[in-house]
Order: C-alpha cells, then structure tokens, then sequence
C-alpha cells in the first residue's frame, strides 16, 4: 500500500499540545515548588489516603460485582424499554455529581424514603454519611459504566457460540463456564481498574457525603487545607500525594484499562435460546428492575422535588446558572480549539499517543491542577476574579482525553479514506477543514461538546477552591443552599441543573447529528 | 513529456524501478501482476510515494519533490474520489479552487463539465444519491475542470459491471481527446488496455518496461507477459 501523504498541518497540532502539557506542569511545578516537605505527613494525612484508596477500592469492586447479573440479564433478555435503559446507563457520565448526591439523600438520607419505610416497620435507620455514602454515590455512578464495558464484552460473543450452545444443550452453569466465564475474565480488571483510578480523585462526592477524619479523601483535603486552613503549603504537599497516587494507579492498570466505548451496548441484542426456565426468567427481572430502580429512583426524586423547589430559589441561582452557562460555553470553545488540532495530530502518527493522554486525564486531579495556578496567578492578581476562566479551562483539560478519544478514531479514518484526494485537489490549511474534516467529523465533535458543555455545567470542583461569595457557579450555589439547609431550594437549583447538564448535550450532540452525511 | 529518470521505489522489501518517457496526448495502459506494484507507480509519479533514488520530469522541470497537489496531473483512485458529504457540484468545484471561491465564470465551468458528462440535473445531489456509473462520472467531471496535462486511473472503475465499465473508459477515452490530456491507467484486464491505450507499460519482477505499442504487445507477449496474460 502506498503511504499516504498527509495533508493535515501538524503544526497547531503540536502547539495545543504543547500548551496542554505546560497547563499540566506549570500548575505541578507550583505544586512541589510550595510543597511543604518539612512538616511531612501528619496522622489526618495518612488518613485520607487510606480513606482514599480504601473507598476506590469498595467502590470498583460493588460496582462490578453488582454490574455482573445486571449485564447478564440484559444480554439475554429482550423487552420493551431495554434500549431506553441501556441508553440510560451512560446518563449517569453526563450527571452533575451534585444533582445525583441531592437525589441519593432523598431516597437514602436521613429522612429519606428508605429510612421512612425502615422506620414504619420498626427497624433502625440507615445513614448516607460516611464510607458508605461516598460508596454508595461511586457505585451509583460507576455501576452504569460497568454494566456497559460489561456488556459491551457481551456482545462480542458471537451469536454463532450461543446457537451451538443450545444445540448440543449445554446446562446454564456449562454455559457460563465454556462462554460467559473467559469474557468476564478478560473484561472484569480492566474495568474495576478504570472505576478504581475514577474514585481516587472524588472530590465532590467526598465534599457532600464525606467529610470528617473518618471519610476525607485526599482531594477533599486539598480543599480543606486550602479554604478553612489557608495552609497552601500543606494543600500543594497533599496534590504532589494525589498526583503520586493517582498516577501510579492509572500507570500501573495502563495496559487493561478498557476504552469507553460511547455507543457501547447499543446495539440490538443476540437472540438466545438458554435461560429460558421460569427461575431464571424471575432472577433477570429482579436485578433488571433492581438496577432500574437503583439508578431511576434519586432522578425521579430530584424531578419531584425539585418541581416544587423552582419558586422558592434565591434570584441569585439564576445568575449563577447564566453564570454557568456562560463557563460551559467557554469551556466547550476552549475544549474545541484544544482538541482539533490535537486530534489531528494524534491522527496522523501511528503509535497510541491516545492511550497516554487519556491514563494522564484520568490521573489528573482537577484540585492539583487548581492549586497550582492558584499558586502562580496569587502573587499577581487575586485569584477569585479569575475563578470563571480557570474553571471553564481546567474543564476542558479534564475533557480533553474523552474528546481525543472520541475525535481521533474518525479523524484516523477521514485522512486514510479522503486524505489523498484532498492532497490531489491542494486541499490544506482551513479550506481543508472547512469542506473536509470539520463536516466529516460532525457527529464527533458534537457529541464532545455536549458531553464536555454537560462536565463543566455540572463541576463542583476548581470552582470550590477560586470563588469568592459574590461569583458562584450553580453547582456552587446548590452546594452552598444545601449547606445553609434550604433543601427546597437546593432541590430547584437541582432540577434546574439537571435540565441544564442534559440539555446542553442534547442540543450539541442532535446539532451534530442533523443532516449528517454517513 | 513526462519522464522518469532512473527512478526506483522502495518499501521496505519491496523494489520497482523504472526509466522512460511518457508523451503527451497519448494513452498508456499499465498492466502486470497483483503486487507487482502498478498503483505504487502510479502514486510515485502522482508524488505521494517517494522516489528512494531518480528523478522525475514535466518536460525540462524537476518534479521529484514537488507536492502532489501542484503537479500536472490528476488521479482518480479505487476509491473515495468523491466526498460523500458534499453535492456533487461542489465536488466538482472542489477541483477549481480548493478554498470553494468559485466566481460566475467557475460555475459554468461546473455546469459545463456536468454536462458534458451528462449530471447536469444532479448537481445538487450528494454522491450517495447516484449510481456507480453516476458517481464515476461526477469524478470525471471534477477530472475535466481540472484542466491537468495528465490523467492518471488506479481502477477507478474496478466495481461496475463490465458494460458500465468500458461505457466508463469510452467517455474516458473521449475526454483525454478532447482535452488534450495524457492518460496512465492500471487495469488489470488485457482487453482494457486493447479498448483505449495507444501503449501498454508491464510492470513485473520488480522493473516497470518501457512503454511499447498496445496491440503488437498483447499479440505477441514476451515470455513473462505471457505468463501473466495465461
């Protein structure tokens, strides 16, 4: 085959990647530089990362322990509403943290709906605080990303296997040693990896549930030492430990993390002949409509309380969601003007530089990264009043890996299949993307930017450590009505959010879809 | 004329060399072997394979390291000569300016070419929407407003029919004349090569032949291109 030549300039490319890694290592180099050795680690320290690594861990392993029956059943079952509920599973990556925090505590909070059946038939009640509540929020995120690697590993078992399967009348437990087993056994570490180094840099979970010296996760205690300590030298000491942490982590599972597949799941199901006795039949429908219901229940909550919340909201929670939305438009330029060049840089090399960045993004902690820049932009002006752009920049970055991975497969394609015609015709430089690439990639670059406009209208996290009282992002403000115990209001804020984070990635990923050529 | 001095293709095991002069105006068929390297040759003179050694020239101008968007000629490739997401005057139009500025003078080039090729009421049509045959032509209207002293086709017509097909190279045939173009064309089928080319290059045991008259060729192949031809 020949080689083709490749029209794209790989100069921007670079560039923005370059910009990236100075982003990254500026903020990291401001981290060690106020690091505060002397003083070392001190008992509450070694406490947060034991906390911090001891809640990834439950977390990864209930989430695909729990993810296991519930992408069995939903392999081998076909009923109406399956594809609304596989398309439902990748909601919980589009979910502010603090909306799903909002909706556990009303089904699972002290005077929530369990704890109210609990105590009419006279049994103790349960609290969401704790290990257990950041625990149970993790496992609500990640339960849904499991169940799709999952059952995206599922699907790959060709439809051949299970008819031969039937045929020769292979028991259940023969079936799932011969077909079922070898999949879960491949695709099992490498998701409870991926959900592993996702929990290690929870902040915003932590924040809301944690809390204490009993359930503070390193992040969390950045934030601490940062706002109520004002101890930047202890603050840059514990991002340098999570940095260590979290990276070690993602290097060390670097060759099983799975790629997130973001159709995964959604193709049309294999038809079976097994499990079709009445037993089985009754264990799907259990844990489907468990799942269901485990997933369903915090959102319809947040929908009904919220309702009611809407009128009782401050006049300052709707500046804060303009303020929002304004931080989530940036956010998705910057994102774009990041990720493009990028991508068609990565496009055009061979090896997996990808794969790198994305581990890199996973590890990145986005209170690392704030600290740093907080420590560089202090001494020249005060940091609150550049607490929006740094927010909607440290938004794009954390974003940038899921974008490349979305933009670079298709951008690959593009020049392998088009590259040499727009060579022939002197395509480059804009005209190139103008008539080529930019409306090849539509879908893809809609679909980042939903997702990426979706994160960054829902982030609870640099925000925390730049804002001043006057300025606050809506996720802030709910935060912050929640802490002054104006649940209804919180609730409101909290549907209006929620509204928000799914309508921006609606508008972005149909904007992308529509009128898009195959 | 376009001449290739002691040119030689390398990737990685693989080696083609190949040394002569192509006319203006005249039709060259290259045939041989599968591997032997016939579209490798065609993307080294189109430039997108570099010369590992050898020179190429456009009548006395060094070409060699020239892009391949600014040499004097066209080609269409297996596949993918259309943009699926453009209609398909704007794929023609493509072929006049790249940045799309085309003035009035530009879009009744289009619809000329259109014409001529007979698409003129599909211009506003996106490729998916035509036939095979439909879409071979829209590549040879861009080719048209193209205007390159030469034509090169790396079996763009390999997935029609064998009627479409010489249909296909017919108006191929009809084109170059009109336009004055030279055209290099692989194939894989001798009666191909009989149907248009004035001469046949056989590219085989790592050495693309100088050019030599089509018919007396094929009549009376030397020992490998009998072999080839069965």
């Amino acid at each position: 085959m020949a080689r083709s030549i490749v029209p794209v300039s790989t100069r921007s490319g670079s560039s923005a990647a370059a910009l990236v890694v100075v982003l990254i290592l500026g903020a990291l180099a401001a981290v060690v530089s106020r690091a505060d050795v002397g003083s070392g680690f001190v008992g509450s320290d070694w406490a947060a990362i034991r906390f911090t690594v001891w809640q990834a861990f439950l977390s990864a392993l209930i989430s695909i322990v729990l993810a296991v029956p519930v992408a069995r059943a939903l392999a081998r079952r076909r009923f109406a509403g399956r594809a609304v509920l596989v398309t439902l599973l990748g909601a919980p990556f589009i979910l502010p943290v603090i909306v799903a925090v909002l909706g556990l505590l009303a089904v699972f909070g002290r005077s929530g709906w369990v704890n109210a059946v609990l105590a009419a038939i006279g049994l103790p009640e349960v609290s969401i605080y704790g290990l257990h509540g950041v625990v149970l929020a993790h496992v609500f995120f990640n339960l849904p990303l499991a169940t799709r690697l999952l059952l995206q590993g599922w699907q790959a078992i060709p439809a051949e296997q299970f008819r031969l399967a039937a045929q020769i009348g292979l028991t259940p437990w023969a079936l799932f040693r011969t077909l079922e087993w070898p999949l879960l056994r491949q695709v099992l570490p490498g998701a409870a990896a991926l959900i592993f180094v996702i929990c290690l840099t929870s902040f915003a979970v932590a924040l809301t549930l944690g809390g204490g010296p009993r359930a503070t996760t390193v992040e969390l205690a950045i934030y601490q030492a940062f706002r109520f300590d004002f101890d930047l030298g202890r603050a840059a000491l514990l991002s340098v430990a999570q940095l260590v942490m979290a990276g070690a982590a993602a290097i060390a599972a670097l060759w099983i993390l799975p790629t997130i597949g973001m159709g995964a799941g959604q193709d049309r199901p294999v038809l079976r002949w097994d499990a079709q006795g009445g037993l089985q039949r009754l264990h799907d429908t259990v844990v489907i409509g468990g799942a269901a219901l485990f997933l369903l229940l915090p959102l319809g909550a947040v929908v009904l309380r919220g309702g009611g919340g809407l009128r009782l909201m401050p006049s300052s929670v709707w500046e804060s969601a303009l303020l929002s939305l304004g931080v989530s438009v940036v956010s998705v330029v910057a994102l774009l003007a990041l990720a493009l060049p990028m991508a068609a840089w990565i496009a055009t090399r061979r090896s997996g530089a990808v794969e790198v960045i994305g581990v890199l993004g996973l590890s990145a902690s986005p209170l690392m990264i704030g600290t740093g820049w907080f420590i560089l932009i202090n001494p020249v002006m005060d940091p609150s009043g550049v607490a929006l752009p740094v927010t909607a920049l440290v938004n794009a970055l954390m974003a940038l890996p899921f974008a490349l991975r979305i933009l670079v497969p298709r951008l690959r394609d593009t020049i392998q299949d088009f590259g040499q015609l727009s060579t022939t015709l002197g395509l480059q430089g804009w005209p190139l993307w103008r008539w080529v690439l930019l409306p090849r990639l539509r879908p893809q670059i809609g679909f980042a930017a939903g997702l990426t406009g979706a994160l960054s209208i829902g982030d609870l996290g640099v925000i925390a450590l730049f804002a001043d009282m006057e300025r606050a992002t809506l996720p802030l403000q709910m935060y912050r009505l929640m802490g002054a115990y104006q649940m209804q209001a919180a609730a409101g804020a909290a549907l209006l959010l929620l509204v928000m984070a799914l309508g921006i990635f609606w508008v972005c990923d149909r904007g992308g879809r529509w009128h898009a050529e195959a | 004329m376009l001449r290739l001095e002691e040119a030689k293709i390398v990737q990685g095991e693989f080696c083609l060399r190949a040394n002569f002069a192509l006319e203006l105006g005249r039709k060259y068929a290259v045939i041989g072997p599968s591997g032997a390297g016939k579209s490798t040759l065609l993307a080294a003179v189109c430039g997108f394979v570099p010369l590992a050694s050898g020179r190429l020239f456009w009548h006395d101008a060094e070409i060699t390291q020239m892009a391949p968007g600014n040499r004097p000629m066209t080609m269409l490739f297996q596949d993918n000569n259309l943009f699926p997401h453009l209609s398909v005057a704007q794929n023609v139009g493509l072929g006049i300016r790249p940045d799309m500025r085309l003035s009035v003078q530009d879009h009744e080039r289009v619809n000329a070419a259109l014409e001529r090729v007979g698409l003129q009421d599909h211009a506003s049509r996106k490729p998916g929407a035509l036939s095979g045959g439909q879409q071979s032509r829209a590549a040879l209207a861009r080719v048209l407003v193209q205007a390159r002293p030469w034509v090169l086709l790396d079996e763009p017509f390999a997935a029609l029919g064998p009627a479409l097909r010489n249909e296909m190279l017919d108006l191929v045939r009809d084109l170059v004349v009109e336009t004055g173009a030279g055209l290099i064309m692989v194939t894989h089928a001798p009666d191909d090569a009989r149907r248009i080319a004035d001469e046949v290059i056989f590219v085989g045991s790592g050495r693309a032949d100088a050019p030599q008259p089509a018919t007396a060729l094929l009549d009376n192949p030397p020992p490998e291109l009998r072999e080839y031809l069965g």
